[in-house]
């Protein structure tokens, strides 16, 4: 294919001239994630570790789980890592992956402002506080974006009994991006919003922004992993991919992610099988 | 990058992630601005010259595509270069050459609209010129692209700085792969979704001092070989 | 390099020019044979300019034809043409001389050594390097004709080239003009300068509106012309 080897080789001189070492292209894969495990630098915490002792270059494409779940569909990802259970079990259905693997979790927190407009700071019931915040239609913010985070918004809508396509209002503003943008409008309009708690703890524009529920049982986030089916896209690097997700789901792997703090606080709960394998 | 750290800290460290990131920002949109020059250039001034039924319509579609969403461009080049599209084997996706592809095409457009203008105006002063000295075609397309190059440098700046400056098209096909393809903007897009706005203001400032720079060097040039060739 | 095959004589055979509603020449019959200059004489706005661009063959005729040796389809490798205001080229005085050596098939070898000789030819060569569109009137027009004769035209057609210069410019583009004819260029040179006739001047062709009403060898025109028009321009008279 010449047009691919000009244009590569055109790019790859130029960065060669920076002195960029080659890339050796079989041993790099593509991971399709959610935003919430880049921003958290999670990936910078356990990637060099697992590149090192492997020589496998991990690329990491953040999205939102529906766009990753997406780029996996198409064959543009090696192994997608993302956090909406359901949907990950669609995929799986669909074959465009033969096993799903749990990996780790961590839990969603309800952010709110300090001044608390809902009056709902400190309760364990995010049902009720949902409740609360429809009924004296305090902003709240909704990713909007099919990702992990937003399907979980629903599901907890639903929880509380309210079908919140008909429930919604001026109060409720689905702004269509990702955590950190969602955290950055509801720190600018002082505005509820959820957020898994990794990015959470190291967004840094908090502004007037706290957690204002936590710790219900129906906040808890699992994170899976699943390689897409090489059956359906045979470019899939199935060998070095399943390394990767080898590798997330051993002891090692799992201690990794359980090492990752910021300012003390653990980000994420390894919880894989340890009896498989 | 951890929570103390400035982007001026960053370069006083000569932190190495971040002329990587430089580097790769500066690679891709130079070689879009190159590869956009070396069609766009000849396009331009084939267009100036040349009279035929339509003309006018596709000079009105150039002049718009200048004004080409960087979006649209990325989400096309993402459709064309992904694994289900129809350059799937390519496996160009989440490439520096994906971003290299997506953003000459934001910038050909450019690129050769302005030639289009500028050529056209010498044309207009050269016709009878070359035209009694028997000057063919190609020649008097080199001749016009030569004697325009001043001007020419101006239509190159705005190309690069469209593709320098943005985040739409390099995000979509690029992927924001740390070390990979993550560039400029698309690292300033992603510390202000993590909240760290004191830090993607200082990448912001320091992808503007580039800029500069690059359109600084430019003039000097220009002027210079202006004094020497009139 | 001159073509094999002659394009004299340069004929004009019952040429008209009509742009629109306005004939600019009229019913035209001209030869121009070698030898000495011949000067295209009349007022402004006789269609001098027009007669020029047609023996160039830059236009074409509306009526009659216009020949070449015999040939109609005369490609301009043996002609030259100066222009009243030139372009120069964004680039030094050698390098627009050297654009016209190349032009005009001049081997790439052999082109900085000719340079020279033109530029040399029209007093130019201490300005050498310096850009073409900063030098003055006359010197543009030098740098103008040394790239005309960079050609080694059989015909070289100029268009007033010294419409707005002062006569020390003047004269300095009269001498190179004459040395070219001397070498056995045809010159063949609008002007409304009678002076100017009697320095140069083999023949005349004297054009009022577009039509030819006198052509004659210089001395006939300026001692005994046979028209009315001829007579008043000779005396100094207007003539519309």
């Amino acid at each position: 294919m010449p047009t691919r080897r000009t244009f590569s080789s055109l790019v790859m001189l130029l960065m060669l001239c920076g002195g960029t070492p080659a890339l050796a292209q079989d041993q790099a894969i593509v991971v399709a994630s959610t935003t919430s495990t880049q921003d958290s630098g999670l990936f910078d915490h356990i990637l060099p570790v697992f590149e090192a002792k492997t020589g496998i270059d991990v690329k990491v494409v953040a999205q939102g789980t529906g766009q990753a779940l997406d780029t996996g569909r198409r064959g543009d990802a090696d192994v997608v890592f993302v956090h909406a259970k359901a949907q990950e079990e669609k995929f799986v259905e669909e074959g465009f992956a033969t096993e799903r693997f749990d990996v780790m979790y961590n839990d969603f927190v309800l952010v709110g402002p300090k001044s608390d407009p809902a009056g709902i700071s400190g309760t364990k019931d995010i049902a009720a506080a949902l409740i609360e915040i429809r009924t004296r239609e305090a902003p709240f913010v909704s990713r909007g974006d099919k990702s992990g985070t937003h399907s979980a918004e629903i599901r907890l809508w639903k929880e509380a009994g309210l079908d919140i396509g008909t429930a919604k209002g001026q109060w409720y503003r689905e702004i269509g991006q990702g955590m950190g943008a969602a955290l950055n409008t509801a720190s600018a309009m002082n505005a509820y919003v959820l957020s898994d708690r990794a990015t959470w703890l190291s967004f840094r524009n908090r502004g007037d922004l706290g957690i204002v529920v936590e710790g219900d049982k129906r906040l808890f986030n699992q994170y899976g992993i699943m390689l897409v089916n090489p059956e359906k896209h045979p470019n899939v690097k199935a060998e070095a991919g399943q390394l990767f997700i080898e590798w997330l789901i051993s002891p090692e792997g799992q201690a990794s992610i359980g090492e990752y703090k910021i300012g003390g606080q653990q980000l994420f709960f390894p919880n894989a099988e340890q009896e498989r394998s | 990058m951890s929570e103390t750290v400035s982007a001026w800290q960053l370069i006083a460290s000569g932190d190495a992630t971040l002329f990587a990131i430089v580097r790769l920002s500066l690679a891709v949109s130079l070689t879009a601005v190159a590869i956009a020059m070396v069609v766009g250039l000849p396009l331009g001034a084939i267009l100036a010259l040349t009279r035929f039924p339509g003309r006018s319509a596709v000079v009105v579609i150039l002049n718009g595509f200048m004004g080409l969403p960087p979006v649209v461009v990325g989400l096309t080049v993402y459709l064309l270069l992904s694994r289900s599209g129809p350059l799937g084997e390519l496996g160009l996706l989440f490439t520096p050459t994906a971003m290299v592809i997506a953003q000459a095409l934001l910038v050909l457009p450019i690129i050769a609209a302005l030639t289009r203008q500028t050529v056209e105006d010498l044309w207009h002063e050269y016709r009878e010129e070359l035209t009694a000295m028997g000057v063919g075609p190609t020649g008097q397309v080199a001749t016009l692209l030569w004697d325009s190059r001043f001007s020419l440098v101006t239509a190159l700046l705005a190309g690069f700085g469209r593709a320098a400056a943005e985040v739409g098209t390099v995000m979509i096909v690029g992927g924001n792969i740390d070390g990979f393809t993550r560039t400029m903007t698309t690292a300033i897009a992603l510390e202000t979704s993590k909240g760290n706005l004191p830090l993607a203001m200082g990448l912001g400032l320091i992808l503007i001092v580039l800029i500069l720079l690059i359109n600084a060097t430019a003039w000097g040039v220009r002027a210079w070989s202006e004094q020497r060739a009139g | 390099m001159r073509a094999a095959r002659s394009d004299l004589p340069l004929s004009l055979d019952d040429v008209s020019l009509i742009v629109g509603a306005t004939t600019i020449l009229d019913r035209v019959n001209l030869t121009i044979g070698p030898g000495a200059p011949t000067l295209i004489l009349g007022p402004n706005g006789s269609g001098k300019t027009s007669l020029l661009r047609l023996c160039m063959g830059l236009a074409s005729p509306s009526r009659g034809a216009v020949s070449w040796g015999g040939r109609t389809d005369g490609g301009p490798e043996s002609r030259a043409i100066l222009f009243q205001k030139p372009v120069m080229l964004r680039r030094s005085a050698a390098a627009n001389v050297a654009y016209g050596l190349a032009q005009a098939g001049c081997p790439r070898g052999l082109r900085a050594r000719r340079t020279e000789e033109l530029l040399d030819r029209v007093g130019l060569l201490a300005l050498a390097l310096r850009p073409a569109r900063r030098l003055s009137g006359g010197e543009q027009q030098r740098l103008a004709l040394a790239r005309a004769l960079a050609r080694q035209p059989e015909i070289l057609l100029l268009d007033e080239p010294t419409a707005s210069l002062d006569p020390a410019a003047t004269r300095f583009v009269e001498e190179i003009v004459r040395a070219a004819a001397h070498s056995g260029t045809k010159i063949v040179m609008a002007s409304h300068d009678l002076g100017q006739v009697r320095r140069l001047a083999g023949e005349v062709v004297f054009l009022v509106r577009g039509r030819v009403v006198e052509h004659a060898s210089a001395s006939d025109f300026l001692d005994r012309p046979s028209t009315p028009q001829a007579a008043a321009f000779v005396r100094g008279d207007l003539v519309l």
